[in-house]
């Protein structure tokens, strides 16, 4: 028997306007039309979202979990950029 | 909802290949990591006793919210009143909502649903043995929301707290949308017990019928229990399988006395002691009966599922057809 | 559909029956979606089926209200809905029917849910203030049912040889009951005198034009016209509406008098 599963589609909801949109899960729909429509039905049944972002699961592009350390450990000694790095006069700290 | 104790061993479902060789660095880092209570997540490295082990664990839990679609879908046409009829669908719905949440947490480890499906077709995974129980009368839909998901509720929520990411945060989304699940089901038999002789007997019925099972649901004695150990060092368990089923029964004793029912177990009393209540001997003999297929409903589940997957076979097949004519058309056109 | 807005008063039998006739094509479409609920083709559209009855089963509950309301005899939405013979119900016929496959299932909905919205549109301004208020929640649930059974219409027309001989044997099945949404009735003329709602026969041109073009796209050929005229809504129904009910109603049946 010929099967060919429908594809996979993460789902990102935003739960109200002002705010991002979050992923949530995923659904498997045929077309882009079914995927939103099935979204709808399974991830906003109380009220959770507002807007539904799908994309099929394919199109997204990841960064290597094992690229971890040059990825994102070379931002780990740049603490001048966080604006606890600077002490000022209690006067103008709220700076 | 429906965990029991879901470490029962099955043929596990083919899923994809080690993609890296086991390697003690990467598992120094993973064991770290979960010492330190941390997330493994999709694409880390994972052992792969520890992938397979979760494979079975979340695909078992997704069966058996898929499976226990039906014991309480018997009753939506039948349903007493249109505001029970709208909350029982409204319940059965979510159940499919979890599976779909499940199955969605399983393939990030790299099986297909397809292949989940084919598994619990096939006889060759398990689900919550709960289900094989028939629903007779109207109570027990009643029943099931109190007991029975009160007993999956007790089983869960330990699990938003478990080491996969996914499986963590599909558990904290069902959760949340589990709790109105038990108050129904004690809204609706508070009713029945406030109605008529016939329906308190139908409620004193189904709970006498429900109590063991729902019992049996935390699994079987720790000293019985194949895996707690290493999921526990896993963070897949965080609380023993007796331990939760003591909270369950000690929480449950209030509510029947409110309720006004009788829990069918002469032996149950409060242990001073203990600060627990005692309670009498669990009939394991048929909790293996049923989780192998000699309950009443095995084959009638099974044979329900087949029958929808069977027969919206040519429903998938159009879909997919549909897009892809629709996607050549498009091509043809640009 | 606050205590202001209740409309309390008919403003004439046929009102009432106009009231409840809507009350029922949701009730008993939506028994028969919510039949589909751990049985569909795959896990999400269980899901969009399921939401498609609650919206039924939800109108029904506020159009049931609002009639027993209007008829001033005591009876709540479970009396009309669980305490009534075959005869007293008003649904149209094509809502009681057997699901048979998914194809009629979502055909029937397509249909159906195009036709709801018609009448949903006019009632936004019904002198019945009630109605209008019941209209103004539905027609958001219509439109959605109208969207997700057309797509699938399409898809199933178009997909496979399977997939479009099951769509045009359902369409063939469906298309004779259709025509009994436009037969003019009594309770029609006193409700579009009183402002309460239009002439259904009056919404067949606009009904046509949203169909057609549906059927079209799914490459469904139009039965030929039959002269068969199906009369659920003056309470002649199928054979199918009986053991409908019998399931439906069985508890408040056997156990009269009791509150669940």
């Amino acid at each position: 028997m010929e099967r060919k599963e429908w594809p996979l589609w993460e789902v990102f909801v935003r739960s109200r306007n002002g705010l991002d949109h979050k992923h949530c899960g995923s659904v498997h729909a045929p077309d882009a039309r079914l995927a939103l429509q099935v979204a709808r039905d399974v991830y906003t049944r109380r009220q959770e979202g507002v807007s539904i972002w799908v994309v099929q699961a394919d199109h997204i592009v990841a960064s290597d979990p094992d690229a971890k350390p040059e990825l994102f450990d070379p931002a780990e000694d740049k603490i001048y950029r966080h604006p606890t790095f600077y002490k000022l006069p209690d006067e103008v700290n709220h700076m | 909802m429906y965990t029991q104790a879901l470490d029962l061993p099955q043929q596990n479902p083919e899923g994809r290949p080690p993609s890296l060789a086991e390697n003690p660095a990467w598992q120094a880092e993973f064991d770290a990591k979960i010492d330190a209570g941390g997330f493994i997540e999709p694409k880390d490295w994972m052992p792969e006793a520890y992938r397979k082990t979760l494979v079975r664990q979340i695909s078992q839990h997704a069966h058996s919210e898929i499976v226990g679609m039906l014991p309480e879908g018997n009753w939506i046409s039948r349903a007493p009143t249109l505001k029970r009829k709208a909350i029982l669908l409204a319940k059965v719905q979510d159940e499919g909502g979890h599976g779909l949440y499940l199955y969605a947490a399983a393939e990030t480890l790299g099986v297909s649903r397809d292949k989940l499906t084919d598994a619990l077709l096939s006889g060759r995974a398990k689900y919550s043995s709960i289900f094989n129980y028939p629903t007779l009368s109207w109570a027990d839909v009643g029943v099931i929301g109190w007991l029975v998901d009160g007993a999956a509720i007790m089983n869960q929520i330990p699990l938003c707290k478990c080491s996969y990411g996914p499986y963590a945060r599909a558990m904290v989304r069902i959760c949340k949308e589990e709790s109105f699940h038990q108050r129904q089901g004690f809204d609706a038999l508070l009713q029945l017990m406030q109605g008529t002789e016939a329906q308190r007997e139908m409620v004193q019925d189904a709970v006498n019928r429900w109590w063991w099972p729902s019992i049996m649901m935390f699994g079987p004695h720790d000293s019985d229990s194949t895996h707690t150990g290493q999921n526990t060092r896993w963070g897949i368990k965080r609380i023993s399988n007796d331990d939760l089923r003591q909270k369950f029964i000690d929480a449950t004793v209030k509510q029947a006395e409110v309720l006004g029912v009788t829990l069918p177990d002469p032996e149950l009393k409060w242990n001073e002691q203990r600060g627990h209540y005692d309670f009498g001997r669990i009939d394991w003999e048929e909790f293996w009966n049923v989780v192998n297929g000699h309950g009443q409903c095995n084959v009638d589940r099974l044979a329900a599922r087949r029958k929808a997957w069977d027969d919206g076979a040519w429903v998938r097949e159009a879909a997919m057809a549909h897009a892809d004519k629709a996607a050549r058309r498009a091509q043809a056109a640009a | 559909m606050t205590e202001m807005a209740q409309q309390t008063t008919a403003t004439s039998p046929g009102h009432v029956e106009y009231v409840m006739r809507m009350g029922d094509n949701a009730l008993i479409l939506g028994q028969r979606t919510a039949e589909w609920c751990g049985h569909s083709p795959v896990l999400e559209e269980d899901m969009a089926l399921a939401n498609m009855a609650l919206d039924l089963i939800g109108q029904a509950r506020m159009l049931l209200t609002h009639a027993g309301r209007l008829e001033g005899r005591g009876r709540d939405e479970d009396a009309l809905a669980f305490q009534r013979n075959e005869p007293a119900f008003r649904n149209l016929t094509l809502c009681e029917l057997p699901n048979e496959d998914f194809a009629r299932t979502m055909l029937r909905i397509a249909l159906f849910s195009r036709f709801q919205l018609l009448l949903w549109e006019r009632l936004l301004s019904s002198t019945d203030s009630e109605l209008a208020a019941i209209a103004a929640k539905s027609i958001k649930e219509a439109r959605y049912h109208a969207q997700h059974s057309g797509d699938w219409v399409v898809r199933l027309g178009d997909g496979t040889e399977e997939s479009h001989r099951r769509a045009q044997a359902a369409l063939d099945y469906l298309w004779p009951y259709t025509a009994e949404f436009f037969i003019p009735s009594a309770a029609d003329e006193a409700a579009a005198e009183a402002g309460v709602g239009p002439l259904w026969s009056t919404l067949e041109a606009d009904w046509e034009a949203a169909v057609r073009p549906l059927l079209e796209e799914a490459m469904l050929s139009l039965p030929a016209p039959v002269p068969f005229r199906s009369q659920g809504k003056f309470g002649r129904h199928s054979e199918h509406m009986g053991h409908l009910l019998a399931e439906m109603q069985y508890l408040q049946r056997i156990h009269p008098g009791a509150r669940w």
